[in-house]
C-alpha cells in the first residue's frame, strides 16, 4: 500500500538553525502517528511542513505519491486534502457556525450541504446549538473545539493535531481525544498529532516518533516505544503512575497488583506475573475521609507536593508508593489540603491500564 | 451668547423652510466628499490591503511615507492640484479649476492616504495565525486576503469614518480649487468663511450647526454599522 504521507530526508532551517533535521517518515492511510518530543524539538515544524504551509530547506515531502515541491495550484489541491488543528485555537472574528463553514464556503459548496456538514462537524464535537454564537466569546476548550469540527468539516484524508490539548481542561481534553479516535476509527482518517502527553500519545497512537533536536530519535510502534521507554523519551516524557508488579487472579476474575511497598491495586485484567499498568491522575477521586463507592481501590496517604498547574492542582500523593493526582482547584480549596494532609485515593479497577 | 442663539433659530428655520441655497450647499458638500470617500475607498483599500499583506524592499519606506501624507495640510494639497488644474499647468486643458471635480481631486488626495495607511496598519495588524489559518483550510491567496479583510473590517470602516470626517470638514483645499462660486462650488466649509468675512454671522452659525449635524448623522450610520458588524 501506498503511504499517504512520505518524507525523505526532509529538513528545515530558519535563519541558519536547523528545526528539522533528515527525517524520514511513512504513514500509511488509517495510521495514527504521534510525533512526541520536548518543545522546540521539531514537532509544530514537522506538522508545518506536512500541512504545506512552509517550504522544507531540503528533502523531500510526498503525500499520495505525489511531489508535494509542486506548482501552486497543486499544492492548493493537495493542502485542500489535509486538515489541520494549531496548538492554539484560532477562530475568525464570526460566528460558531460561519467559522465551521468556511472551508466549505471556499470549496464553493451549496447552502443546504453546509447546513448539513456544520451541524455534522458540531455534533461531533459536542457542539451543537452553538452556531449562532460568537466565536471570540468562547473558552479555550469550547474554541479547540470548533477549531476541531473546522478542520473535519471537509472530511480531510489526513488530520493534523498540534498539541490540540494542552492547557485545556479534562473535560474538553477527553471530549477531543475521544473525537480524535472516532473520526480514525470511523472514517478512517489518518491522523499525525503532536504532543508531549505521553498518555495521550499512547491512547491514541498505533505508532509513535520521537524527535529530538530536530532529528528522528526512534520511530515505531506504540505499544513498543512505551513498554521500554528510551531514557531521552523517559527524561522528557513523565508518565504518571506508572508502576509495575506482579499480578495474580481473584476469585471473581479480576488482577490484583502487587506493586511493591506493601500497595496493591485491583485491575480489570486476567493477566498474571509481570505486568506494567497505570492510572490516570484526573480518574483518581480524592477525599479527606474514607468513601464508600463503586470503586475497587482506596489508598491512604500524604500529600508531599502541590503545583499549581492553572486550572488545575496536581498533588503528589505517598501512599508507601507515589501517586499523581489532579483535581480543581475549587476542589483543593473546598477540602482545605495542605502539605502533609492526609487522603484518600479511590479509582475504579477499570481506572488501571495495562500496558 | 445672542449671536448664537440667533444662528439656532436662523438654522432651525432654514432647515425647515428647505431653503434652496443652503440645501444646494448641502448636496454639494455630500457629494463632494461622499465620491471623494468613494474612489478613495476604492483605491486605498486594495492598495493598502497590498502593503499591509505583502512583504517587500521598501515596505518600511512607503508605509511611513503614507502615515507623513495622512496628515497632508489640505491648503497645501489645494495649491498643488491648482498649480495642476491651472490653465498653464499640466491638466489645464480639461478646465476642471473652479469646478466641484477639481474639489472632488483635492479632497481624494487627502482621502487616499488616509484610508490606506489605516487600511495598512489594521491589515497588518490581523495576525499571522488568521491568515495561515485560512490558508490551511484551504483558501487561495485570494481568499485568504478577503478573509483579512473581512476580519480587519471594522478598521476598514473607521478608515472610513475618519476619512469623510476629514474631508467634509476642510476647507482649504475646496476654497482654492473651488473658488467658492455661489450655486456651483459653494460648500458648507467655504460659505461658513464667506458668511463670517461678511459679518453675517446667524448665517454662519446655522451653516455650521448643519456642518455639525451632517457629520454627526454620517457617523451614527457607520458607527452603527459597525457595532452591528461586530456581531455579525
Amino acid at each position: 500500500m501506498r503511504p499517504l504521507i512520505e518524507t525523505r530526508n526532509l529538513s528545515k532551517s530558519y535563519n541558519g538553525t536547523d528545526a528539522l533535521k533528515n527525517v524520514n517518515v511513512k504513514v500509511d492511510r488509517g495510521e495514527v502517528l504521534a510525533v512526541v518530543g520536548p518543545s522546540g524539538s521539531g514537532k509544530t515544524t514537522f506538522l508545518r511542513l506536512t500541512n504545506l504551509l512552509e517550504i522544507p530547506t531540503a528533502g523531500y515531502i510526498f503525500f499520495d505519491g505525489k511531489d508535494t515541491a509542486c506548482p501552486d495550484a497543486d499544492r492548493l489541491a493537495l493542502r485542500r486534502r489535509i486538515g489541520m488543528v494549531f496548538q492554539q485555537a484560532v477562530l475568525f472574528n464570526e460566528t460558531v457556525y460561519n467559522n465551521v463553514a468556511y472551508p466549505l464556503k471556499i470549496r464553493d459548496y451549496s447552502k443546504e450541504t453546509k447546513d448539513l456538514k456544520v451541524r455534522d462537524a458540531l455534533k461531533l464535537v459536542g457542539f451543537s446549538g452553538f452556531e449562532k454564537k460568537q466565536a471570540t466569546s468562547l473558552s479555550g476548550g469550547e474554541a479547540q473545539r470548533v477549531a476541531l469540527a473546522q478542520a473535519m468539516v471537509y472530511e480531510p484524508e489526513l488530520l493534523l493535531l498540534d498539541e490540540p490539548t494542552v492547557n485545556l481542561d479534562p473535560k474538553n481534553v477527553s471530549i477531543i481525544e475521544s473525537v480524535i479516535s472516532k473520526v480514525n476509527h470511523e472514517r478512517g482518517t489518518t491522523i499525525i498529532i503532536a504532543t508531549h502527553n505521553m498518555l495521550q500519545a499512547e491512547q491514541l497512537a498505533t505508532r509513535v516518533a520521537v524527535l529530538r533536536d530536530g532529528e528522528l530519535a526512534e520511530i515505531g510502534d506504540s505499544k513498543e516505544i512505551f513498554k521500554k521507554p528510551s531514557d531521552f523519551l523517559a527524561s522528557f516524557g513523565r508518565v504518571l503512575n506508572v508502576f509495575t508488579g506482579q499480578s495474580r487472579l481473584t476469585e471473581e476474575g479480576t488482577g490484583i497488583i502487587d506493586i511493591g511497598q506493601g500497595v496493591k491495586i485491583e485491575a480489570l485484567t486476567t493477566k498474571t506475573g509481570s505486568i506494567t499498568v497505570f492510572i490516570r491522575p484526573e480518574e483518581i477521586i480524592v477525599s479527606k475521609s474514607p468513601i464508600v463507592s463503586s470503586a475497587r481501590n482506596m489508598l491512604r496517604g500524604k500529600v508531599e507536593e502541590i503545583l499549581d498547574l492553572d486550572q488545575l492542582v496536581q498533588l503528589r500523593v505517598d501512599v508507601a508508593r507515589q501517586f499523581t493526582v489532579n483535581i480543581t482547584k475549587r476542589s483543593f480549596q473546598e477540602m482545605k489540603i495542605n502539605l502533609g494532609s492526609n487522603i484518600y485515593l479511590s479509582f475504579k479497577a477499570s481506572s488501571v491500564h495495562i500496558l | 451668547m445672542n449671536l448664537i442663539l440667533e444662528g439656532l433659530v436662523k438654522a432651525f428655520w432654514l432647515i425647515v423652510s428647505l431653503d434652496r441655497e443652503v440645501y444646494e450647499i448641502m448636496f454639494l458638500s455630500l457629494r463632494v466628499s461622499g465620491i471623494a470617500v468613494l474612489i478613495g475607498a476604492l483605491l486605498g483599500v486594495p492598495s493598502g490591503a497590498t502593503v499591509g499583506l505583502k512583504e517587500f524592499f521598501g515596505k518600511r519606506f512607503l508605509v511611513s511615507i503614507v502615515n507623513t501624507l495622512m496628515g497632508l495640510p489640505p491648503v497645501v494639497v489645494g495649491l498643488l492640484v491648482y498649480l495642476v488644474l491651472s490653465t498653464s499647468g499640466p491638466l489645464g486643458v480639461f478646465q476642471l479649476l473652479y469646478t466641484p471635480e477639481a474639489m472632488i481631486i483635492a479632497q481624494l488626495i487627502m482621502v487616499i492616504p488616509i484610508v490606506m495607511g489605516v487600511t495598512i496598519s489594521t491589515v497588518s495588524s490581523v495576525s499571522k495565525a488568521i491568515k495561515e489559518k485560512a490558508l490551511s483550510l484551504g483558501a487561495t491567496n485570494w481568499q485568504m486576503t478577503l478573509r483579512v479583510l473581512r476580519e480587519a473590517r471594522l478598521g476598514i470602516l473607521t478608515a472610513l469614518i475618519v476619512s469623510f470626517g476629514a474631508a467634509i470638514s476642510e476647507v482649504g483645499a475646496v476654497m482654492i480649487v473651488g473658488g467658492n462660486i455661489r450655486w456651483a462650488t459653494r460648500v458648507l466649509t467655504t460659505a461658513i468663511v464667506f458668511e463670517t468675512e461678511l459679518g453675517e454671522f446667524g448665517l454662519a452659525i446655522a451653516l455650521g450647526l448643519i456642518l455639525l449635524l451632517l457629520a454627526f448623522i454620517i457617523n451614527w450610520v457607520l458607527t452603527y454599522l459597525q457595532w452591528s458588524g461586530l456581531r455579525r
